[in-house]
């Protein structure tokens, strides 16, 4: 469980993100929305330990962040970053299986343990027969899948995903957010998401917080958040709100 | 399982890959010791030829041998650390670095040998920081970036060094500007020791470092987010970087091309893995500088030419081949 009090992150003078909290239950996903330069970003990588705090605390299953080692941090949180991008031939398979980085047997070298966790990863980030293609021979699309399978290789118990279906075809955005809705109903694993797409958040998100200007905007459950004058106010844009058919969850639709 | 398989499969071909490289290692050295001014038979040496054999040949055949190593594992090692192929010791400024530390020790302490690599080292430290710290903006580190730090410090300490010949008198100045095109001849068993220490050192700490190193190619905030202490490693990589050049350029001047085209070779081979890509990488670069120093002795006998010269024509058409391949 991730808990966090009224952080405050600067740059320099300026407060990037102030007094923010949030609690990451096991089993849950969080949808983290707002416009660009909302502070989204900074908040995953404050959660994961990269950022020093000006204010404020963050606490993992009970103890400081900031006094556990990188290597506790990262055996307990993975992250799916934005970019990502190699100038070396690096197959898929070796990518994945990087992620394994705090595990591996005798060594330094992989245990049969770690090429199965790769090999799951894989198969569920529906990779299979990408193994020997190179990094820098995929799309756009493709490489964030991979991405996502090395997350999902480090069996970390919280997953902190930075616009993970930014580059992703419709079908694999629904792959994407059901394989993290799947992990956390079986293994209690946790997920904190940003994402523009307001749907799939209300779809697939226990709670969503919306930032703007390095503040909380709105926080509850997707019905409680998504109404017409919190996404006027974030995103400055007008939209009709009803209800999803298919699941019964709220439906939000841009009017332009 | 089909991907471990694969996996297992083409880390078994490394392996054998590995092996034959060891053999062509000894293969080389064999034919380096025969070959020269002066031919050597492989059995039944004369009292004239076993000295040639220990005195002279073998020292500066080993001494080629570390030299190679330690270049190459130094490009492997900062090519992965700064996500950047064309990371090589001598384009970076810290060939010249090492270069500036071994003439200073030449022209101030001379009577003292030691000074030589321990200031080699330092100089060989100080530029991989300078180039590092000049590369890296608040936005990361590009190609270009990286590319041009190391062409200013190079071509900064080069005009210190040509400042400070204006200190040699001219026999002094013709053997230093050999040696600054790299040059193995002055070979002693000392240097062989200090340099074999180095390379030995260096390739055990970069090697350790493999696995952090896979995951610093892709990028520093990722290898973060995946668990390395990234300012430890950079520290060990540079640390055994500059151990490494220093000892070589002490020993043998500026050899250039060996720490980015052995690298590019290996990656070839056996993919990017650093856990096989650093020692494959020893191996080749002892094999690429014997080879190099052997045709530098027996191309014009009984003169020779510098090795780096030999290297620079070797590598230089290599490496446009391989960029316009790749």
């Amino acid at each position: 469980m991730l808990e966090v009090w009224d952080i405050t992150i600067r740059y320099g003078e300026r407060d990037v993100l102030r007094d923010v909290s949030l609690s990451l239950r096991d089993g849950s996903i969080i949808a983290l929305l707002g416009a660009n330069g909302a502070g989204k970003t900074t908040l995953i990588r404050a959660l994961n330990g990269t950022l020093p705090l000006a204010g404020g605390e963050i606490e993992l299953d009970g103890c400081q962040l900031s006094g556990l080692s990188r290597r506790e941090i990262a055996r307990n949180i993975a992250v799916v970053a934005q970019e990502n991008e190699t100038r070396f031939p690096v197959t898929v398979f070796e990518f994945v299986l990087s992620g394994r980085f705090l595990h591996g047997g005798a060594f330094g070298w992989e245990s049969e343990g770690d090429f199965e966790f790769a090999e799951k990863a894989l198969a569920e980030c529906d990779l299979t027969g990408y193994a020997t293609r190179l990094m820098n021979h995929l799309s756009g699309g493709e490489r964030q899948r991979v991405v996502l399978a090395r997350a999902i290789a480090t069996n970390a118990r919280i997953l902190l995903l930075d616009e993970p279906t930014a580059n992703l075809d419709l079908a694999h955005q629904a792959m994407m957010f059901k394989l993290v809705r799947r992990r956390c109903l079986e293994s209690g694993a946790s997920a904190i998401v940003i994402t523009h797409d307001l749907n799939l958040a209300a779809e697939f998100a226990d709670e969503i917080i919306m930032l703007k200007h390095g503040r909380i905007a709105a926080k509850g459950t997707p019905a409680e958040v998504l109404t017409a004058e919190n996404v006027a106010d974030v995103f400055g844009v007008r939209v009709l709100l009803d209800t999803n058919p298919a699941s019964g969850n709220v439906r939000v639709t841009n009017v332009f | 399982m089909a991907e471990s398989k694969a996996k297992i499969k083409s880390f078994s071909a490394s392996l054998c890959l590995g092996g034959v490289l060891v053999l062509l290692l000894v293969i080389v050295l064999v034919g380096a010791a025969m070959l020269g001014a002066e031919q050597l038979p492989l059995f039944d040496l004369n009292e004239q030829q076993r000295s040639i054999f220990y005195d002279i040949r073998l020292p500066r055949i080993l001494l080629g041998a570390c030299v190679g190593a330690s270049l190459a594992v130094a490009g492997a090692g900062l090519q992965s650390l700064l996500r950047n192929p064309l990371a090589e010791p001598y384009l970076l400024g810290v060939s010249n670095g090492a270069a500036l530390g071994t003439m200073l020790a030449f022209v101030f302490f001379q009577s003292l040998e030691i000074t030589r690599p321990v200031l080699a080292f330092a100089g060989a430290g100080l530029a991989t920081l300078a180039v590092y710290r000049m590369a890296k903006s608040c936005a990361g580190m590009n190609v270009e970036r990286l590319v041009l730090s190391g062409v200013i410090v190079t071509t900064f300490l080069s005009s210190v060094i040509v400042m400070l010949t204006t200190l040699l008198d001219a026999a002094k100045l013709r053997s230093f500007t050999f040696w600054l095109l790299g040059d193995l001849s002055q070979a002693t068993r000392n240097g062989v020791y200090l340099s074999l220490a180095a390379v030995i050192i260096g390739t055990i700490v970069l090697t350790s470092q493999a696995r952090a190193l896979n995951l610093m190619m892709v990028g520093e905030r990722d290898a973060f987010d995946f668990g390395v202490e990234v300012s430890r490693v950079r520290m060990l990589v540079f640390g055994a970087s500059s151990l490494v050049v220093g000892a070589a350029v002490a020993a043998s001047g500026s050899v250039g091309y060996v720490g980015l085209i052995v690298p590019h070779l290996v990656r070839l081979s056996v993919g990017s893995d650093n856990r096989l890509v650093v020692p494959f990488s020893a191996i080749a670069g002892a094999i690429f500088v014997v080879f190099a120093d052997t045709i530098a002795r027996t191309a014009i006998a009984p003169r020779e030419l510098p090795v780096g010269a030999v290297t620079a024509l070797i590598g230089a058409p290599m490496f446009i081949y391989l960029l316009r391949k790749n």
